[in-house]
């Protein structure tokens, strides 16, 4: 295992609020690596500065050894918790315009040969993801969990080196998020993924996770609360046992969790 | 059953749609009535049948001096000014409209000009416009446009602007670079919009030609009704501005129709 992404001595600030600060990460190709902490601790910062969204204030960002540029790109998927996938295109068309962009730069668009084995290769990923029977129905026809299988099955054809999950499934009912893990499970090991995922549910970060990253701000000034960012408080590397999808079960992994959450539990509370 | 709550069938709605129309003509024939019953040769409120001879006129009979059916010219002079108008207004609006909102360095440099012609009055540009293109038709269409125009790029660019940044990125790390965002992501989106916009618009547009059809021209809709004022001749104006409301609202519910079939998904999950 190599390292995909490594960030080195990040910081992020907005003026003189701190929000990021000496984060050094090494993650791993094929890792499932999660990101928890309080409200404001800058996981989402630290997801956009990643996508490109945003540069650094300081530190170097390398993908695959490579300094990455800070602007978006088709190397790194993402999938937000709302407004992810175009109201205008129907399903099919969601999946196939990343196909379009790179294949036809002037219009955007395919036709013949090209567009039919583009439409192939966007029905097999949307089968993937179980929306097979929707392929001609249009985002605001859809349940919100239909939405996310759709933007994950766009972000997925692009085959990205990393897909960055910001909150994925905080919108959805428990039923359909649980629907959901197994899914993004079973595509994390089919296609060999690499995903940093963002989430406010510290059972979900454990539950999929090879590894759980809780950010918080580990120096503080009670006087100036903005002078000192977050970092990475706690980096903890899950032992996966080489469990099927369907085993994935909330119920088997609590038992192991709940200490660890515990004593993140109570961290938060004293630097809150 | 709370008022909030009552469904109305389409029947219906029809039916009591049509009820205040039918009380607002009936009160106008009765005061009609009233006022010829007193007085047989009065101008102001003609009755039906004078409205009828006076049009027939316009409608069938060739002009003495033209040789020109002046209902139907009137029609087309003023529907061609009101096309043409609106057509430059509606394609400055999505290509304007588009740029601004999408690209930040545009929105930059011509951001504050378009709201600066914006808040002027069009009118006040009038004479500019008179001067500028003399009395033809140029000066008329002109008006129009810098009447609608402003308010159509300003409309398009704030909703283009203000698409979820989460669509941007996300198309961006599908592949797609600026010209693909704006021919894939922006333009479908801001379609719909452009069709509200010329509904919204018609009604100003209106405005806008009838005020320079009024001052300089010699055929419109505009141009007649101002014309025979001058004779109080209100059997006229009225089935005149009654023709105005009827294009109107045609024009309107054609828009809303077409914004319907051609972007159902802008148009709720019911489709």
């Amino acid at each position: 295992m190599s390292a995909a992404l490594s960030l080195q001595n990040l910081w992020v600030e907005y003026g003189d609020k701190v929000v990021l600060e000496r984060i050094n990460l090494e993650i791993e190709e094929g890792s499932f690596v999660s990101i928890i902490g309080p409200s404001g601790a800058g996981k989402s910062s630290l997801l956009r500065v990643v996508l490109g969204q945003e540069a650094p204030t300081t530190g170097t960002i390398l993908l695959d050894g490579k300094p990455l540029n800070s602007e978006c790109g088709p190397d790194r998927g993402v999938v937000f918790q709302r407004y992810s996938v175009f109201p205008h295109l129907t399903v099919l068309g969601n999946v196939l315009f990343g196909l379009e962009c790179v294949q036809a730069p002037l219009a955007a668009r395919l036709f013949g040969a090209q567009r039919k084995a583009a439409v192939a290769e966007a029905e097999e990923m949307l089968a993937a993801v179980g929306l097979s029977d929707s392929l001609h129905l249009f985002p605001a026809q859809m349940s919100g969990g239909m939405q996310q299988r759709l933007a994950i099955a766009q972000a997925l054809i692009k085959r990205p080196r990393i897909l960055l999950l910001d909150e994925p499934f905080g919108a959805l009912d428990p039923g359909i998020r649980s629907d959901m893990h197994a899914l993004i499970t079973r595509l994390w090991r089919e296609y060999s993924l690499t995903i940093i995922m963002v989430t406010h549910d510290i059972r979900e970060a454990f539950t999929l996770g090879t590894r759980v990253l809780a950010l918080d701000k580990l120096r503080h000034d009670p006087h100036a609360p903005h002078r000192y960012g977050a970092s990475v408080a706690y980096d903890i590397p899950i032992e996966k046992k080489n469990v099927l999808p369907e085993d994935i079960d909330l119920g088997v992994k609590s038992d192991c969790s709940v200490e660890i959450m515990a004593s993140i539990t109570v961290d938060k509370t004293n630097n809150n | 059953m709370r008022w909030v709550n009552r469904r109305i069938s389409r029947g219906n709605n029809l039916l009591l749609g049509s009820i205040p129309i039918l009380i607002l003509v009936i009160i106008y024939l009765l005061a009609a009535a009233e006022r010829h019953s007193i007085n047989p040769s009065d101008k102001l409120l003609p009755l039906p049948g004078a409205m009828v001879q006076a049009m027939w006129g316009l409608l069938f009979e060739p002009d003495q001096l033209t040789g020109r059916l002046l209902f139907w010219a009137d029609t087309f002079a003023s529907l061609q000014r009101l096309g043409l108008g609106l057509g430059i207004s509606t394609l400055s609006a999505l290509l304007v409209g588009l740029l601004l909102g999408i690209l930040p360095p545009v929105r930059a440099t011509f951001g504050m000009l378009v709201t600066g012609i914006a808040v002027i009055p069009p009118i006040a540009l009038l004479p500019i416009l008179f001067i500028a293109f003399g009395l033809g038709e140029a000066a008329k269409v002109a008006l129009i446009v810098i009447g609608v125009a402003p308010f159509m790029i300003r409309d398009i660019a704030a909703h283009i602007g203000s698409l979820p940044r989460e669509q941007i990125i996300k198309a961006q790390t599908l592949g797609a670079s600026t010209w693909q965002l704006i021919l894939r992501v922006a333009l479908p989106q801001a379609m719909p919009r452009l069709i509200q916009a010329v509904r919204l618009s018609l009604g100003p547009a209106w405005v806008f030609l009838i005020s320079a059809e009024a001052i300089a021209s010699d055929i419109g809709l505009g141009y007649r009704i101002f014309l025979v004022r001058r004779y109080l001749a209100m059997d006229v104006i009225l089935p005149y501005v009654a023709w105005i409301a009827l294009i109107a609202v045609a024009i309107d519910f054609l828009l809303a129709r077409s914004s319907r079939s051609l972007f159902p998904w802008a148009h709720g999950a019911s489709h």
